[in-house]
This record gives structure tokens, C-alpha cells and sequence, in this order.
């Protein structure tokens, strides 16, 4: 899968979680955007970034969906930063076994932050457009990257599927869904 | 399909420990739109003038507002709607926060709680799951800590819990229901959800919201977006002696050091004493430090921007939350500073008590105290130090303990209960309800009506859009009209052009001050209806929603046609029902008058006929009845027909 040395954009969520207010703001206006059609519904189950927050605490992170990951971290971490301490996985942006964070609730697929892919495309994402605290900011930076080729996000779920059940139950499952068309 | 809301309501008989989801008529949405709106119609339908506050029979709603939980920014407020202990009335208390929209996205509009349980119960509420479950662990612990037990319990961080406190639970008048930073606090809501033996509601919502007509109503949205941004980086310019917090959009007590204006106009103590010269540099610098030291961050309710609340850390006390006013309440109740404001706070929130109230009653016990109406005998043990004396004062009221379970019924019914001249002292209060401690000079005839009719029975939730005095200079509010689109019509705008400073109490006149009260009523009431939090609407100057923008965003949002006339129509007709239930419950003219010595220089001939000249603009009649007329034009015909049935409108004077 190596390919050549390319130039990329690098699109980066900034996240001061200082300035985040637990407003969730984000998190409504990322689900109504992925809706289908467009805005024709919203739910935070189905967004990709989450407020992770513990208001007792003064915690609030902002975490947007990353990578899917099959396995669980073998040991966990935890922070303390200013004397707050921040529970394991508070910054780990994948959708892993350990957690409910970024799951399709209706399938259980993994979701990932997409950037807000559009055509033509935004000027940033829209968590960052609703987010007025600016605890999210947007930057893009270039970068020399190898070359790798992208899937496609159905095939991301079905990667997900083939890690949860086998290629061939997936391949007999498909074989008939098929007949039954 | 139902769009915006969900079409379902959750009906809780804790006497039989029924649950059932039961579907809604999309006709009572057109009508009423929801919130405020659907809950006064529940409460005409299902509860007769004859049921007392504490009765079984008696309904606790809980609902979201119509446009909560959709991408609407700042439609977060969730209604509670109930006969109030305090006021013998339709009470509706309403907090912002989570716990709203994860309701609706749990698939439901309302909860309507009906019965008693015989033992201490929580309701989890988990999608189409809904349990009845024991809470007598929970008792007499506190909001916060109810909130967390509860989320441990069902290993669900992001339930949302409403709880109430020991005031709760020992049924104060009082009581609040307590969701994170958020409360509804007004006319004992609390008491009632203790007195059904309730302790807490958790939810917890996955279920989509959907949209009618989805580019439209984002684009409404993201005009409001825009207009909020704009609004948080340029101030408005206002006329001088009005507060500065009110240049703002939200109410932002956390993040605002300058408390000049609320320290030298409120006033201090019983709502005796103004303090003129108190904004000394020394008192700013101490309050600047102090206030510093406890807000470690500005936090916001659910898809709002706007940052009203505040993350309170202080030594020696527990971490909580705060939002607008109560950090002055009690420390001016108690002649106290800041640091005492943050603390006390920290235990009242705990027990679940309202912030306006709670103080002013501990004010005045400690008045009749010192005065000698109230002694050593009824106050064994009673401190020497002021704040020792509130902290004492707040453990016995919350456990109804010795002169507490006087106390704990508020300030007009203590005062009744005390006897000897003690009703002299109880002299902040509407319809049975303490108000914020302001007494002012000249009689100012918006305010007079708004305190007087107001069924809010708090003037915060009455009060807004229109500057409460005018810039001295004419070119000043020629330029303030300018860009003044939120009024309904232009007429508005003249009424304040013409307003030259210090024409109370005879401008605005009559006739133009129904209008101006008008309109800042409908604004509140359309609000409490689709969920929106007034900060951003009905209570802020130059609101980022306002009538022209509101039709377009329900009807986008629902489906529903809608349209200014219609909508303004709706809020009349929510307006009317709400009043309609009080007149029903014996509400007259006579309870409708704000306290004797809100201001020095009164005008009973004037008041009369502001009176006069707003019920009839209002379609009541003299004694503030809704008449068969004007209930018929609204759709209200069963309204009219057992107001005559009850024999509280008759046909003779009836006559519009």
C-alpha cells in the first residue's frame, strides 16, 4: 500500500479546552449535518466529536472522532494536569471496545470525524463555525505525506464488521441478503 | 411523523406506580405550540380549582420546550408547570441546562407526574425504558449529590438528573428542583415533586429530532448564530443609568466584575436599606478578588454560546455550579460580601432552595429578630454573628425545624403565622411571592403593570426588550431605533424617540404603555413555549430572536404554518389559558398590585386606570377576567363555558 512522497493538507481541530463552555453546541450541529438528508434530524449519539465533560470536576474536553481500533489499550493512562485529574481515555479520539464514545447507535459502526467533507467544500468544519467560545479552532498546514490509499467510509465499516464477526460470515451474510432481493 | 418535538408525552402514576407513553394531538401543538403552552392546557383539562397544591390530584409537568433539542441555539429550557404552594396558583418554573433536550431525544415532550408514592422513588427514564425505582438511599442527601449517586448507580455518566434536596423532600415552599448548574427554583416546584415523593428524574436520550423543512431552518439558525457573534463582540451603547449587564446578550453575573448598579440600587437587607455609596475601589478590588478566585470557568447550557454559568471552586466549600444572580442575593440579604455569597450558595444549592427567595426570608427573620417580634424563646440557640445566623437559619428551614417550619411556608405565610405586627415586615411580595429587593421613588407605569399582572409573578421573566429609561439626548435614541428590529411596529419606536428622562409617571401614557407591556409579555410567553432561553429573546435588549424570526423557525422546524399574526395570536391565546386557570382558582384586581413600598411617590388614580385601560386592552374585564368574547375569538370556547358554569364570568358583565 506505499506510494510516493505527496504534499498534503493537514486539517487540524484545534482544542483549547480551557475556553470550552460544555455547551455541546458542536456536537448538535455535527450530527444534523451527517443527517441524511442534510439537517433533517440531529442526535449527539450519532456526532463526531463529544463533550467529555465532569462539571463537578471542571472537566470539559472536546474529543473528535478519530480512528476505529478493534483492540482495547493494553494498560490505560491517567492525567493530572493543574491539579485536576483527568480520567483514562479523556484525549484518545478512537472508537475502541473499551467505551460507547463514537458508535453508530443504531449499528454500532465507528464513526469518524470527516472534517465536514462538502462540495463545494466549507471554510472549517462546522463544530468549529458553531463554536462562537472558540475552544475550536481551525488550521490547515501542508505537509510531505506517503501516499496511501484511502478507504472509502464503507469500507471502514466493513473492515469494522470483518474484525467483529470473520470475512466469511460477512461474505455468507451478503450472499444471502442478495437471494432475498 | 411529528417534527421538533416528538408527539409523545410520559404519563407517571407514582400512586399506582403506572407508566404510560401516551400520544399527543398534533392539533394541541397548532394551538398551544408546547412547553408552557401544552402544560396550561393539561393543567385547565385535568386539575380543578378544588385541588390543593399538596394533593395527590395535583400534576407536576415537567416539559421541553417546542423547539428544544433541535439545532434552535439556546432552546434548552425545560418547563415545570404545577400548583404552587406559595401562591395557591399555576405556578411555571423553568430552568435551562441538559435536562430538556435529553428528554425529547428519549422520545418524549412531557412528563406529567400524578399521585403520591408511599416510599421515597426516582424515575430512570432510558429511552422506551422507564423504571420506577427506590430512593431510599437518597434521602436527605443533597442535589449534587443525588445527581452523582444516581449516575454511579445506573453507570450512566450522561443521564441527566433534576433532584431536589432535603427542602424538597420536607415540602418547602420554597423547594428547588436541581439539574447540574441549573434550577427551577420559582414557587416551590420542589415541594411538590417531595410531596409526590419524588426524589430525582434521570434520562437519558438516543433518538433522533427531526426537522420539517430542514435548509430553511438553517438558515434561520445560522442567522442567529451570526447575529449572537456579532452580539458578543459589539456590546449594545446604552442610556446612562441603566446596568451595564444589560449591553450584553445572557445574564453574565460570572464573567462581570462591575456590580455598581445592583449594590446601590437593590436594596440591602429585608429589602430595607439602599447602600448609595457602597461601590468604593476598596469594595471593587475585594469583589474583583473574590469573585476571581471562585469562577474558574464560564460554562453555558445546551447548544448555547453564550457563557451565563460559571464553574465555583472556594476552600472549604464543595464545587458547584453557579448561574446569574444568586451570588448577590444572599450576600445583600445578609449585609455580607462576595466570598459569604459564593459559600452560602454552595449549602443552599445542596438543599434545593431558590436563590431570590431563600434569603429574603432569612432576612426578614433575622429583622423580626432584632426588633423583638421574634425572640430567644422562638430562637433558642440563635447566633450573635449575621452570617452564622443565615447558615443557622437555612438548617432549620430546610428540615422545618422550630421557627424553620414557620419559615419555611415564606415570608406571607410566616408573617401570618407569627402574628404580633410581623406582617408589617413581610412588604416584598406579589400574589404571596417574595420579589427582589427594589424600592425606587417615582412610580414607573410599565413596571407597575408588569409587576401587577405579571403571572410569572417575577419581574425578570416580565421585564426585556424595552430600555428601562431612555438616553437623555434625542439624537442618542434616534440612533438606538436604528437598528431596532425587533419591535412588532414602528410605533414602538416613537413611544421611546419621545421619551424624555424623568416623565414618570405620566409617560408613556396609558395607552402606549399596554403596547410596550404587551409586547414584552408575548415575547416571554412565545419563549417559555418553544423552550428558548429569554437571555438570548424576551429579556435582553435587541434579542437575537425576536417576532419576525420566530414565525419562520417554527414553522421550518414543525411544518406547521405559521406567520407573525398567527403566532402573536398563540401566545395571546397560551397568555389567556394561564390566567384563566388562576381566575378560576379565585385570582381577582385586588391580587394584582405591586408591594406598597416599591416606590415612594405612588399614584392610585393613575395605577387605577392603567388598570382599567390594560384589562380591556387584554380583552378581561374590570376584575381581570378573560371575557366570553375575547376566550371565544382565541378558541377558547371551554374556557368560557365553565368560567359561566362556575359562575365567575357572568353575561352581564361580560360585555367587552
Amino acid at each position: 500500500m506505499k506510494g510516493e512522497k505527496k504534499k498534503k493538507i493537514i486539517k487540524i481541530i484545534k482544542v483549547d479546552v480551557d475556553k470550552c463552555s460544555g455547551c455541546r453546541a458542536c456536537e448538535v450541529i455535527c450530527s444534523a449535518f451527517h443527517a441524511a438528508p442534510e439537517y433533517s434530524s440531529n442526535n449527539p449519539e450519532r456526532s463526531r466529536i463529544r463533550v467529555i465533560h465532569e462539571p463537578i470536576k471542571d472537566v470539559y474536553i472536546p474529543v473528535y472522532a478519530g480512528e476505529y481500533t478493534p483492540a482495547e489499550c493494553a494498560g490505560r493512562g491517567q492525567y493530572t494536569i493543574d491539579g485536576k485529574d483527568y480520567d483514562e481515555c479523556a484525549f484518545c479520539r478512537a472508537s475502541c471496545p473499551s467505551r460507547d464514545l463514537f458508535k453508530e447507535p443504531d449499528s454500532g459502526l465507528p464513526l469518524k470525524c470527516d472534517m465536514c467533507e462538502s462540495d463545494p467544500p466549507l471554510e472549517a468544519p462546522l463544530c468549529v463555525q458553531w463554536c462562537l467560545p472558540d475552544a475550536l479552532t481551525y488550521e490547515e498546514r501542508e505537509e510531505e505525506v506517503e501516499e496511501e490509499v484511502v478507504l472509502e467510509e464503507m469500507e471502514i465499516g466493513l473492515e469494522a464488521l470483518a474484525e467483529k464477526y470473520g470475512l466469511q460470515k460477512i461474505a455468507d451474510g451478503i450472499a444471502r441478503m442478495s437471494k432475498n432481493d | 411523523m411529528r417534527y421538533a418535538e416528538t408527539g409523545f408525552n410520559l404519563e407517571i402514576d407514582l400512586t399506582r406506580g403506572n407508566v404510560e407513553k401516551v400520544a399527543t394531538d398534533p392539533k394541541d401543538t397548532e394551538l398551544y405550540l408546547g412547553g408552557l403552552g401544552t402544560s396550561a392546557k393539561i393543567l385547565w383539562d385535568r386539575v380543578p380549582p378544588e385541588v390543593e397544591p399538596f394533593s395527590p390530584d395535583n400534576l407536576l409537568i415537567f416539559s421541553t420546550g417546542l423547539l428544544c433539542g433541535t439545532p434552535a441555539l439556546s432552546a434548552n429550557r425545560t418547563i415545570v408547570a404545577t400548583i404552587s404552594p406559595q401562591t395557591k396558583l399555576m405556578t411555571f418554573s423553568m430552568m435551562g441546562g441538559f435536562f430538556g433536550q435529553e428528554l425529547k431525544h428519549a422520545g418524549y415532550d412531557k412528563i406529567i407526574i400524578r399521585g403520591k408514592s408511599p416510599n421515597l422513588v426516582y424515575l430512570w427514564i432510558s429511552d422506551d425504558k422507564v423504571e420506577i425505582r427506590d430512593a431510599g438511599h437518597l434521602k436527605g442527601k443533597g442535589t449534587l449529590e443525588t445527581q452523582g449517586l444516581i449516575r454511579n448507580e445506573l453507570k450512566d455518566q450522561k443521564a441527566q438528573v433534576s433532584a431536589i434536596g432535603l427542602a424538597g423532600e420536607n415540602r418547602i415552599f420554597y423547594a428547588s428542583i436541581e439539574c447540574g448548574k441549573s434550577s427551577a427554583s420559582r414557587n416551590g416546584v420542589g415541594g411538590v415533586m417531595g410531596d409526590k415523593g419524588l426524589k430525582a428524574i434521570a434520562v437519558r436520550g438516543k433518538k433522533d429530532i427531526h426537522i420539517a423543512r430542514p435548509p430553511e431552518f438553517m438558515e434561520t439558525c445560522n442567522e442567529i448564530l451570526q447575529y449572537m457573534d456579532h452580539r458578543l463582540k459589539e456590546p449594545i451603547k446604552l442610556p446612562d443609568g441603566m446596568p451595564v449587564i444589560l449591553a450584553n446578550l445572557g445574564i453574565q453575573e460570572m464573567a462581570h466584575h462591575d456590580e455598581e448598579w445592583h449594590t446601590t440600587n437593590f436594596a440591602w437587607g429585608n429589602a430595607r436599606h439602599r447602600r448609595l455609596d457602597f461601590w468604593t475601589k476598596e469594595n471593587e478590588k475585594q469583589w474583583k478578588d473574590s469573585q476571581e478566585n471562585a469562577v474558574s470557568r464560564l460554562i453555558g447550557c445546551y447548544n448555547c454560546p453564550i457563557r451565563c454559568g460559571g464553574s465555583i471552586s472556594q476552600k472549604g466549600a464543595n464545587n458547584f455550579m453557579m448561574k446569574c444572580y444568586s451570588k448577590l442575593t444572599y450576600t445583600m440579604a445578609a449585609m455580607s460580601d462576595l466570598d459569604f455569597g459564593f459559600n452560602i450558595v454552595a449549602r443552599a444549592q445542596e438543599y434545593g432552595v431558590d436563590g431570590y427567595t431563600t434569603p429574603q426570608v432569612m432576612a426578614f427573620a433575622v429583622e423580626l429578630y432584632e426588633d423583638g417580634i421574634l425572640t430567644e424563646r422562638d430562637m433558642p440557640g440563635f447566633p450573635s454573628g449575621n452570617e452564622d445566623r443565615f447558615y443557622w437559619l437555612l438548617d432549620k428551614i430546610v428540615r422545618r425545624e422550630g421557627i424553620g417550619d414557620v419559615l419555611a411556608d415564606g415570608t406571607y405565610w410566616a408573617a401570618k403565622a407569627i402574628g404580633r405586627g410581623a406582617e408589617a415586615y413581610a412588604h416584598n411580595n406579589i400574589k404571596k411571592t417574595e420579589q427582589l429587593p427594589l424600592k425606587l421613588g417615582m412610580l414607573n407605569p410599565i413596571y407597575f403593570l408588569m409587576y401587577a399582572t405579571g403571572e410569572k409573578v417575577n419581574i425578570t421573566q416580565i421585564e426585556g426588550q424595552f430600555p428601562q429609561a431612555p438616553h437623555l439626548s434625542r439624537e442618542d435614541r434616534e440612533e438606538f431605533v436604528k437598528d431596532w428590529i425587533q419591535v412588532p411596529n414602528e410605533r414602538l419606536k416613537e413611544y421611546f424617540v419621545n421619551w424624555e428622562p424623568r416623565t414618570f409617571p405620566h409617560y408613556p401614557t396609558p395607552a402606549a404603555t399596554c403596547e410596550i407591556v404587551e409586547w414584552q409579555e408575548m415575547m416571554h410567553y412565545i419563549d417559555d413555549a418553544t423552550g428558548v432561553c429569554t437571555a438570548v429573546s424576551s429579556f435582553v435588549l435587541k434579542p437575537p430572536y425576536h417576532i419576525h424570526n420566530f414565525p419562520k423557525l417554527i414553522a421550518s422546524g414543525t411544518g406547521i404554518e405559521m406567520d407573525e399574526d398567527k403566532l402573536w395570536k398563540i401566545a395571546k391565546r397560551i397568555r389567556t389559558l394561564v390566567r384563566a386557570v388562576n381566575v378560576r382558582r379565585g385570582m381577582r384586581r385586588k391580587d394584582e398590585r405591586p408591594p406598597e413600598d416599591h416606590w415612594k411617590k405612588r399614584f392610585p388614580e393613575l395605577e387605577a386606570k392603567l388598570l382599567d385601560e390594560y384589562y380591556k386592552f387584554k380583552g378581561w374585564n374590570n376584575e381581570g377576567i378573560p371575557t366570553k368574547v375575547f376566550l371565544d375569538e382565541l378558541q377558547l370556547g371551554y374556557v368560557s363555558e365553565d368560567l359561566l358554569k362556575r359562575g365567575v364570568l357572568t353575561e352581564n358583565i361580560d360585555a367587552p
